[in-house]
């Protein structure tokens, strides 16, 4: 459970993507035409490490992002869970779903309107948790509230996401993803909607959160600065397959793929550097 | 150190300009900030129109004369006593009004619910599940869309009316109302498919279902409340026809003839010739009744599908802006020529 400590399995866990591949039909008319959105896509997400998939928009990030959750099947290629292949439906999906989850990149877009903040929360608890009771869920998805710094708690419960800001919704969907007590977290651009100031506090309470519970997170992003500063391996990806990986440094400082320097000479500017530098200095040291 | 300048957001998908993100956003969380109409003149007309009516059917029977007592003389006019006069048989109109406003209501109420309903099971379900089941239920969807209603409604009325063992049942308003509702559902399911087929990619419903909803659950609970006021349109627009369609089967003589409406009203008085033995009491009441009924679901119907379509909404927004502007510039032009 989120909440609490809990002791890791003694086999290692992974969430291992063997050699994905996502083709989509476009039928435009008569013609039809196949895209390869994700053409040959393998790494391994272990517990406690955090994991960059870097890469243009429509690259495939989202695709690959959204197999690992099984909103979609694959064409071809594998997820594995500890070596299991991962389910479709049923009682072990379910069981999946406890262990992988994902926080989408929109807050504005990924709770629903309709529902208080409070319902966001306890509905995973509660699918995963049966056996709980009603207080007890309620107790739990306040504990939730409080560990994603949505202080006090009884502020928000029973607001409903419009009436919070989106940074404040992107916390949400985070606590909505522990909750279920999740090992991997699959976050796809999970800052890329918020407001430039707020985005490093959402991704160090991610950090946080992943060294305390020891989460394996695969962190979508555009942005190469946050992609070396919070993870432990970044891998680019380009038109469907993954061209380079590595530790961030090597990856960073000595890009060996074309498309990487192309990457990096396109997101080169000192002013904004020096800028997310100090605003990491004020936000405190976070690795 | 790594140098990414641009924040990620500029580099979105496609030429979309963020502006028209921001303002879809805008539209977005206005929306939900209102889930229910503003109340406009229109909404209110309509609201006051079809409450005063519903109230009147729903209580203006317990103080009524028996409609079918046939003691009073036969086609008196309007005056001490009866109101709105008698009928041919010495029913007292309004009595039969009273009366025949609830039937047709129930009828309506029925008829639109039981559409409503059929609609959500063929197009919500459609349109989520998509696959072999989509094509099986839009197949039959369409069919249904295709038959002409009225001609249908009236083979399937004269069909059961004249089937052995049904009894009263067969000439009651319920058995009408089931077959109106049957008929009429066809065309909100088609709205809902589309609807429910959007927001099916929606991300909500997405994050619904790694949190590890059920389907059933993510229909109903996360997808349906969202449809709330395009639900109350179909409702509304399935109760119109339904009164509308009661009204003109019983004026053909196949509605409820074991039972009062506003449409057997209709259907009396022209096998009794109001018209020629200028009775006008017999026939406008219900006539009026049902125009007014149909009027003021309508009203309600209009503020809701500009709650449903924004761009409805903006569009009287729009003229009056410009009629503004083209006083201010008439003003301004006038003021030109006295300086
Ligand atoms: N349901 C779909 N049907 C057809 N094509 C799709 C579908 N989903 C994605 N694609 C296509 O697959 C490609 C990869 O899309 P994807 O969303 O994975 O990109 P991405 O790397 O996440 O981009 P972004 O950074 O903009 O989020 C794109 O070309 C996209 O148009
Ligand atoms: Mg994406």
């Amino acid at each position: 459970m989120s909440h609490a400590k809990q002791g890791r399995p003694e086999a290692p866990s992974t969430l291992e993507i063997r050699n994905l591949k996502r083709d989509y039909t476009l039928r435009s008319g008569f013609a039809r035409t196949t895209l390869h959105a994700v053409s040959d896509v393998s790494f391994t997400l272990e517990p406690g490490r955090t994991v960059a998939l870097v890469g243009e928009s429509g690259s495939g990030k989202s695709t690959v992002a959204r197999i690992i959750s099984r909103l979609e099947n694959a064409t071809g290629g594998q997820v594995l869970l500890d070596g299991v292949q991962a389910p479709n439906r049923g009682r072990a999906l379910e069981r999946y779903r406890s262990k992988v989850q994902m926080v989408f990149q929109d807050p504005f877009a990924s709770l629903n309107p309709f529902h208080t903040i409070l319902h966001h929360v306890e509905r995973p608890l509660k699918i995963h948790n049966p056996h709980l009771s009603k207080k007890e869920i309620t107790a739990r998805a306040h504990e939730l509230l409080e560990r994603v710094q949505l202080t006090p708690s009884s502020r928000y419960a029973d607001r409903r996401p419009h009436e919070l800001s989106g940074g404040q919704r992107q916390r949400v969907a985070i606590a909505r993803a522990l909750a279920p007590g999740a090992t991997y977290i699959v976050a796809d651009e999970p800052v890329s909607m918020l407001d430039v100031s707020i985005r490093l506090g959402v991704l160090n309470l991610l950090a946080d959160l992943q060294r305390s519970e020891g989460l394996g997170v695969l962190y979508i992003t555009h942005d190469l600065a946050t992609a070396r500063h919070f993870s432990d391996e970044i891998m680019v990806m380009y038109r469907g397959a993954i061209v380079e990986r590595g530790e961030p440094d090597s990856v960073i400082l000595n890009p060996q793929h074309e498309y990487t320097r192309t990457l990096l000479d396109a997101a080169a500017d000192p002013d904004r550097l020096g800028q997310l530098k100090a605003e990491v200095r004020a936000e405190g040291s976070f690795r | 150190m790594a140098d990414n300048t641009s924040p990620e957001v500029p580099v979105r998908t496609g030429p979309t300009p963020t502006s028209t993100l921001a303002a879809i956003r805008i539209a977005k969380t206005d929306r939900t900030r209102r889930p229910l109409p503003r109340i406009s003149g229109k909404l209110l007309t309509g609201i006051i129109i079809v409450v005063v009516i519903s109230l009147f059917g729903i209580l203006a029977p317990f103080f009524v004369q028996d409609p079918r007592f046939s003691g009073n003389d036969a086609l008196l006019p309007p005056g001490d006593g009866h109101i709105l006069g008698t009928t041919k048989l010495g029913y007292d109109v309004f009595a039969q009004l009273a009366w025949g406003t609830r039937g047709s209501l129930f009828v309506g109420v029925v008829a639109g619910g039981l559409a409503l309903l059929l609609a959500i099971l063929f197009g919500v379900l459609a349109g989520y599940f998509g696959g072999v089941l989509d094509e099986v239920l839009t197949l039959i969807t369409n069919i249904m869309l295709v038959i002409p209603g009225l001609p249908l409604v009236m083979v399937i009325a004269a069909y059961v009316q004249h089937t052995e063992g049904l009894g009263a049942f067969a000439r009651s308003s319920l058995l009408v109302a089931i077959v109106l509702g049957i008929t009429g559902w066809a065309g909100s399911a088609v709205v809902l498919r589309a609807t429910a087929k959007s927001l099916r990619m929606r991300d909500y419903v997405a994050a619904a279902r790694v949190a590890g909803e059920k389907p059933l659950r993510v229909i109903f609970v996360e997808i349906l409340p969202n449809l709330v006021p395009l639900l109350a349109a179909q409702l509304i627009f399935g109760v119109i026809f339904a009164i509308l369609g009661e009204a003109g089967l019983s004026y053909l003589g196949l509605g409820p003839t074991g039972s009062i409406t506003l449409g057997t009203m209709l259907n009396d008085a022209q096998t009794g010739q109001a018209v020629g033995s200028q009775a006008w009491w017999w026939f406008v009441p219900p006539g009026a009744l049902i125009a007014l009924l149909g009027t003021g679901l309508s009203l309600i119907n209009f503020a809701i599908d500009e709650v449903v379509n924004p761009k409805l909404r903006l569009a009287p927004q729009a003229a009056r802006n410009q009629r503004k502007a083209r006083r201010a510039g008439r003003s301004v032009s006038e003021n030109g020529a006295i300086a």
